[in-house]
């Protein structure tokens, strides 16, 4: 989508749909036991939610779908997850780690 | 199998595995070679450069590669010299990527072919760290002493994009482009890098002998950081910059590899290994190979890498400093450079007996006229240059 001589800032909103570009690797430390993001010269150690958010970030889902089904099972109010999860993944984006 | 997975789930702080595990590297740097086709000025190489037929096999590095996924690193910084000079590197890569390691390949890009690249990538490299010597070519191009070396380092950029894989601009800033710094940043956004290194010269190694040449004044230096933290706003979500001072202008020192034997292992191209790689500047330290122990073991045991582990070891200032957890002390080699003993706090710090003596060098050098490089010549006399 952006190509390289007009790049653009990713901002995320509720229809968003986003996933982790190929070079981008969540995956299980198991050595350590955690949840790690693997991304250029930085590993980032993701909360439970972060990396509950980011397997769904499948590249179909729109972020609005992943809070509503988070806010059901949590049951919590949509909105409030909502910002919640907009504002973690504009944070991601901003560190490079999600595309739409 | 399902008895192994039970084992492994409840041993949370069982010996034999998580022991070494939380105290693994999370980066491996590995120089492939000593051998580079530029010759700057400010190489970070050791002085004493290893030759080509004292380099590991392509057997060895695979093994090292194996060990280094067993032992919990992460992440597989491929460097040099120049690494693309190996022949191997294919196979290389392709055995980092089966153990699990995030591979980055730290090149000057310049013997590059595009049908290589993509080989590489296809093999499983994960990003590419492709250095710049400045924006203009023609200085680019007498920094590196190689002709034609910036034209052949844009299209690769080029091709980076192409093969859609994540790029990394390295850009090494001191005197003779300190100016350019705002182009170099335009640069590195046209070319669709993801992530742009502006990394002040390290005076070590070769780069001391060129300090006066490199050197920065105080107030050119000043104005980079504010032109990065700028650029960091501007560009936020399209290009990570991470800024590198030199830290002859600094307060406090850097936490050299973010402390001795703590996060980053380094393997020479002979196989010695290394808990920084100009660790070999100082005197009193064993290192051991690859060839004939296992990372693991070297890492967790090995003289070196215990040598100046944690904070036992220190001295005052350092010992009583509530920021030894922080900074460590600085750099052991620096410290060693200028103080003659290792465990003295480095002359960065500003708690150093020699910081003003120190500092002072680097204001007085930055204001004389600018001295020719010594360049890094390679082949017959490497170390006989300076």
């Amino acid at each position: 989508m952006s190509e390289p001589n007009t790049p653009s800032r990713l901002i995320v909103t509720g229809d968003s749909i986003l996933k982790l570009p190929r070079h981008i690797k969540l995956r299980h430390d198991s050595g350590r036991g955690r949840w790690i993001i693997l991304a250029p010269e930085r590993v980032f150690e993701p909360d439970e939610t972060s990396v509950e958010v980011l397997k769904l970030c499948d590249g179909e889902r729109t972020v609005g779908a992943i809070s509503a089904a988070l806010a059901e099972q949590y049951q919590a109010p949509v909105d409030v997850i909502t910002a919640d999860v907009i504002d973690m993944l504009q944070d991601l984006a901003d560190k490079g780690v999600l595309k739409s | 199998m399902s008895d192994t997975i039970q084992e492994t789930k409840t041993g949370e702080f069982s010996a034999d595995v998580d022991l070494s595990c939380a105290r693994a590297p999370v980066g491996l740097l590995a120089e492939l070679t000593h051998r580079c086709p530029l010759q700057c000025p400010y190489c970070s190489n050791p002085v004493e450069l290893e030759r080509v037929n004292t380099e590991l096999s392509t057997e060895d590095w695979k093994r090292v590669m194996r060990e280094a996924g067993e032992l919990g690193i992460l992440q597989i910084h491929l460097s040099g010299g120049e690494p693309t000079a190996r022949r191997d590197l294919e196979e290389i890569v392709e055995e980092a990527a089966k153990a699990g390691l995030y591979t980055n390949l730290i090149t000057a890009g310049v013997l590059l072919k595009r049908e290589r690249l993509e080989k590489l990538r296809d093999l499983g490299l994960d990003h590419v760290q492709l250095s710049i010597q400045d924006v203009d070519a023609e200085n680019a191009n007498r920094i590196a002493s190689y002709k034609g070396g910036a034209e052949k380092k844009h299209e690769v950029t080029k091709w980076v994009r192409e093969l859609d894989m994540p790029l990394t601009i390295n850009a090494p800033i001191h005197r003779q482009n300190i100016d350019n710094l705002p182009a170099i940043i335009d640069y590195a956004v046209k070319v669709g890098a993801g992530r742009l290194e502006v990394a002040h010269i390290q005076y070590y190694a070769w780069a001391l002998k060129n300090r006066a040449a490199l050197m920065p004044t105080k107030e050119a230096f000043m104005k980079t950081a504010e032109i990065v933290n700028e650029a960091k706003e501007r560009l936020k979500g399209i290009l990570v910059i991470d800024f590198v001072v030199p830290d002859y202008y600094a307060k406090y020192p850097k936490p050299c590899m973010g402390g001795w034997g703590r996060g980053i292992i380094n393997v020479t191209p002979s196989g010695k290994v290394l808990p920084c790689h100009a660790a070999e500047s100082l005197p009193g330290l064993e290192f051991d190979n690859v060839r004939d122990r296992s990372l693991s073991d070297i890492w967790l045991k090995g003289q070196a890498f215990e040598k100046y582990r944690g904070t036992d070891w220190m001295k005052e200032p350092c010992k009583s400093c509530p920021r030894k957890e922080i900074d460590f002390g600085g750099c052991r080699c620096q410290a060693f450079a200028l103080t003659g003993d290792a465990a003295n706090t480095d002359p960065a710090c500003s708690l150093s007996p020699m910081h003003e003596e120190w500092a002072q060098v680097a204001t007085e050098e930055s204001h004389t006229e600018t001295p020719e490089f010594i360049f890094r010549r390679m082949g017959s006399t490497p170390a006989n240059a300076g």
